[in-house]
């Protein structure tokens, strides 16, 4: 079976600008989203409680915020969460922690008597982790792109290092942007995907600039548009068919994973295919733009 | 790369019989004896997410323990300067963790400097002035030495916690050090856990304090409290409304004797109501002060304190030798269990915060173990039939190896110990639709080659080849990914890392070298003269 026919020559690069533009104004779009918006940041981030219920019967969560309000917790968050089952969610952590969650069930217990529900899941974040957390969410990002910058600076060369960063930072940018869009709630698995992300959309460029490596050796002359299109073209039925495979398993993880699994899928999902699409439209056109601005000084030889 | 294939394929068996090895224990509960005596029997090891259980993390509060050392130090410095003779006034600790202290006169001041020479070699001066012929003196602990102090209060904590979560019988639990003051406690299978966290979070200090009688009582909950006294609050049930209630108690401040003089802590059932008790013992030095201690201050009250909190403040009726009491209140027999644990183990040297804990119970973890073992088996079935279908017997080469991976990859996470989680089911199913890709970048290259009309033999040879850099970068970027991953995550994101990074390694060796044998096989074996791919 062959998608691809080979011998394809698609002209990826002479479309390149107008895909320049686009990714640029998505770039800014999805920085003004998380600006205008701010993040929907989860316990994890924010510090907080939250408790997963799971009733034996249908149970209107209306009832249950009255009974949560009576506690004295107002800015509590209900959401259902599967058959019979809801998340309470409140910013609360207070010193005394998980005493909150033995309120909650002593006062669902007074009202629906024991034995009509089970506390699935406890969690409490003090304020304190969640700033050791953030911190260490973006150092393990940015650290990532570093370690990355240099490994392929010393594999290939600069221009192809700062190619695949530029690309993988615009990715995270445009993952969270859309994530922020739904109002997705941005927790430590989220922060997951996105170093995922980060290693998924380099492993594409990768594969992209490995086959320009191996061209320009092939065939000196040609410039480097010429041979940037080519090398795109001819790992183009690759490209697609992992993304592919890559999108086929996330979409069962998305459909049968269940609700903690859902948004870490549904990240990677997005994710998948902007990596896919950045390692043509972004890492290319960057080294391309390099070569114009300043051509490699080591004469291409074998 | 070794050029025999024998002993490739010696290699790739011997990994795959490892793996499975490793694995089996997991699959069956039933193994068969002689596997009992002499292979491995671990199973996989399944993440707090998984098993159900407790998280938490602890922060030690070493300011405390600080503040406690420098208010003990502060008072042996008293005492000291009052044996010598030597003339001081107003010596205080300050907020700010400092004693400050003045002197009448010069000679003093330099008995004084003698003595902190000699005996208080842990504080040094911060600050000194001179005003009008009398001199004032802030002290403070040395840097070096408030480090040591934090640090083994860490360590104490940590000692005190493992004896209290063993001797309430938790099997496997994990209780281990985090940065500079923090604690993670990790207990599998864990139901109360309110009556967890009580136990692991007392402080336990458990003291002896004379109840002051000459004071009014009313007077003193008003807020005029006398200088050498304190207002505390006793609890106890009231067995007719089933509440709590506190009533107030005014206490001598000095602290007659701890818990630190124990020896053991027993739960017993009184006689009267059939209620339980803890019976405690003291060691030889506790005994010698308990029994002196009763002697001086018979008919008095002596009021038992735990965390503050007084439980109970009986009248001496006579001199008590033999260094045992009893710690009455109205406890449940799980109360009184605890709060026996609680002084066998010890008071922990300071307060504890909890900043984080996560409950699973057990039914949501299997949920969870469900739902993942589904995904990566529709996502193994999914992914092996579209290889199938689009390279035909290649794409069953790729689907063995894809299977010998799985294989070898939790085989290591059993080998090693490494935890499984919900993320790192995740990581699993997502390694399968991952791992394909160096066959796919092979495959494809094989296909390019053939259509330039190159033999199969120099088609599958040049594929492996051309791709193989290619695919040993990625991986690495890949890996590079995974690992800073694995750096920041904790639990369960770590379980994620741990999958994705071992699943990256293990795809490299059964998706390049171990399909590389079989197509070797059949070359050079077989001669075949078309590739199906």
């Amino acid at each position: 079976m062959e998608l691809i026919k080979p011998g394809i020559n698609i002209n990826f690069v002479g479309a390149i600008k107008w895909m320049v533009i686009s990714s640029i104004v998505l770039t800014i779009l999805s920085i003004g989203i998380m600006l205008g918006r701010g993040f929907n940041y989860g316990i994890d981030f924010a510090g907080g409680t939250l408790i997963q219920i799971k009733f034996q019967k249908e149970t209107p969560t209306d009832d249950i915020r009255k009974a949560l309000i009576n506690l004295g917790i107002r800015d509590s968050i209900i959401q259902d969460f599967g058959p019979h089952e809801i998340v309470v969610r409140t910013a609360e952590s207070t010193s005394d922690v998980g005493g909150l969650s033995s309120r909650i069930g002593d006062s669902l217990n007074a009202l629906y008597g024991k034995g009509a529900f089970e506390v699935q899941r406890v969690e409490v974040v003090g304020p304190k982790v969640g700033k050791d957390l953030t911190q260490k969410a973006i150092f393990a990002v940015v650290f990532s792109w570093i370690g990355m910058l240099i490994y392929i600076a010393f594999r290939f060369d600069l221009r192809f290092a700062v190619g695949g960063i530029v690309g993988v930072i615009h990715d995270v940018i445009v993952v969270m942007g859309i994530f922020t869009l739904f109002n997705k709630e941005f927790t430590l698995t989220i922060v997951a995907a996105l170093l995922t992300i980060i290693g998924y959309s380099i492993h594409d460029t990768i594969v992209v600039f490995d086959r320009v490596r191996e061209n320009i050796r092939k065939d000196t002359k040609k410039d480097l548009h010429t041979v940037m299109n080519d090398s795109i073209n001819q790992t183009l039925s690759r490209t697609i068919l992992t993304s592919f495979t890559v999108v086929l398993v996330v979409v069962v993880l998305f459909l049968f994973g269940g609700p903690v699994i859902n948004d870490f899928a549904f990240t990677l999902l997005i994710g998948v295919i902007f990596g896919t699409y950045s390692s043509v439209f972004i890492a290319s056109p960057v080294v391309l733009a390099w070569e114009r601005i300043s051509p490699s000084k080591i004469k291409r030889k074998k | 790369m070794l050029k025999g294939i024998k002993i490739r394929t010696a290699i790739a068996l011997v990994a795959c019989l490892l793996g499975l090895f490793y694995l089996t224990p997991s699959l069956t509960s039933n193994l068969p004896d002689f596997w009992q005596k002499h292979l491995p029997v671990d199973k996989i090891h399944l993440g707090l997410d998984l098993q159900g259980g407790m998280h938490l993390v602890l922060e030690v509060d070493t300011e405390k323990a600080l503040e406690n050392t420098l208010e003990r130090t502060a008072n042996e410095l008293k005492e000291s300067l009052m044996g010598n003779k030597i003339r001081f006034r107003n010596i205080e600790r300050t907020k700010d963790n400092h004693i400050v202290l003045e002197f009448p006169d010069a000679s003093s001041r330099e008995s004084f400097n003698k003595i902190l020479k000699d005996q208080f070699n842990d504080l040094e001066e911060a600050s000194s002035e001179i005003h009008e012929g009398r001199g004032l003196i802030t002290l403070r602990v040395r840097e070096k030495r408030k480090n040591e102090i934090k640090k083994l209060t860490v360590e104490q904590s940590l000692e005190t916690i493992r004896n209290r979560v063993d001797q309430f019988g938790v099997t496997e639990p994990e209780i281990i050090p985090q940065g500079e003051d923090r604690i993670v406690v990790q207990l599998p299978g864990i139901k109360d856990a309110m009556r967890a966290k009580n136990l692991i979070g007392k402080t336990a200090l458990l003291e002896f304090k004379l109840v002051n009688e000459e004071y009014p009582l009313a007077e003193a909950v008003k807020g005029n409290v006398p200088e050498g006294s304190v207002v505390a609050y006793e609890t106890r049930l009231d067995r007719q409304t089933g509440r709590r209630v506190s009533t107030p108690i005014l206490l001598k401040n000095r602290t007659l004797l701890t818990g630190g003089y124990l020896e053991s802590a027993q739960v017993k059932i009184s006689d009267r109501f059939g209620e339980p008790y803890v019976a405690i013992k003291f060691n030889a030095q506790g005994a010698r002060d308990f029994d002196r201690i009763t002697g001086e201050n018979v008919k008095k009250r002596l009021a038992i304190v735990l965390d503050g909190t007084v439980h109970s403040a009986p009248v001496i009726q006579e001199r008590i030798s033999g260094g045992e009491a009893q710690i009455t209140g109205t406890f449940t027999m799980d109360e009184a269990k605890d709060l026996a644990i609680v002084l066998r183990a010890g008071a922990l040297p300071a307060p504890v915060n909890f900043l984080e804990e996560r409950t699973v119970g057990p039914s949501l973890g299997q949920d969870s173990i469900d739902k993942g073992l589904w995904s990566a088996i529709i996502g193994g079935i999914l992914i092996m039939v579209f290889m199938t279908a689009y390279y035909r017997l290649s794409g069953l080469v790729a689907n063995l190896a894809l299977i010998l991976n799985m294989v070898i990859l939790l085989g290591i996470l059993v080998a090693f110990k490494a935890t499984l989680t919900l993320p790192g089911i995740a990581g699993i199913v997502l390694i399968i639709g991952m791992s394909v890709d160096a066959n796919v970048l092979i495959f494809e290259r094989i296909r390019e080659e053939l259509r330039t009309g190159k033999t199969p033999r120099v088609s599958i040879e040049t594929g492996y080849s051309r791709a193989f850099l290619t695919i040993l970068d990625t991986n690495v970027n890949a890996l590079i990914a995974s690992l800073f991953l694995f750096g920041f995550g904790t639990g369960p994101v770590k379980g994620f890392a741990v999958t994705l990074s071992i699943g990256i390694i293990t795809s490299l060796f059964t998706a390049v070298f171990v399909t590389r044998i079989i197509f070797d096989y059949f070359i050079w074996n077989r001669k075949i003269s078309r590739v199906s791919v």
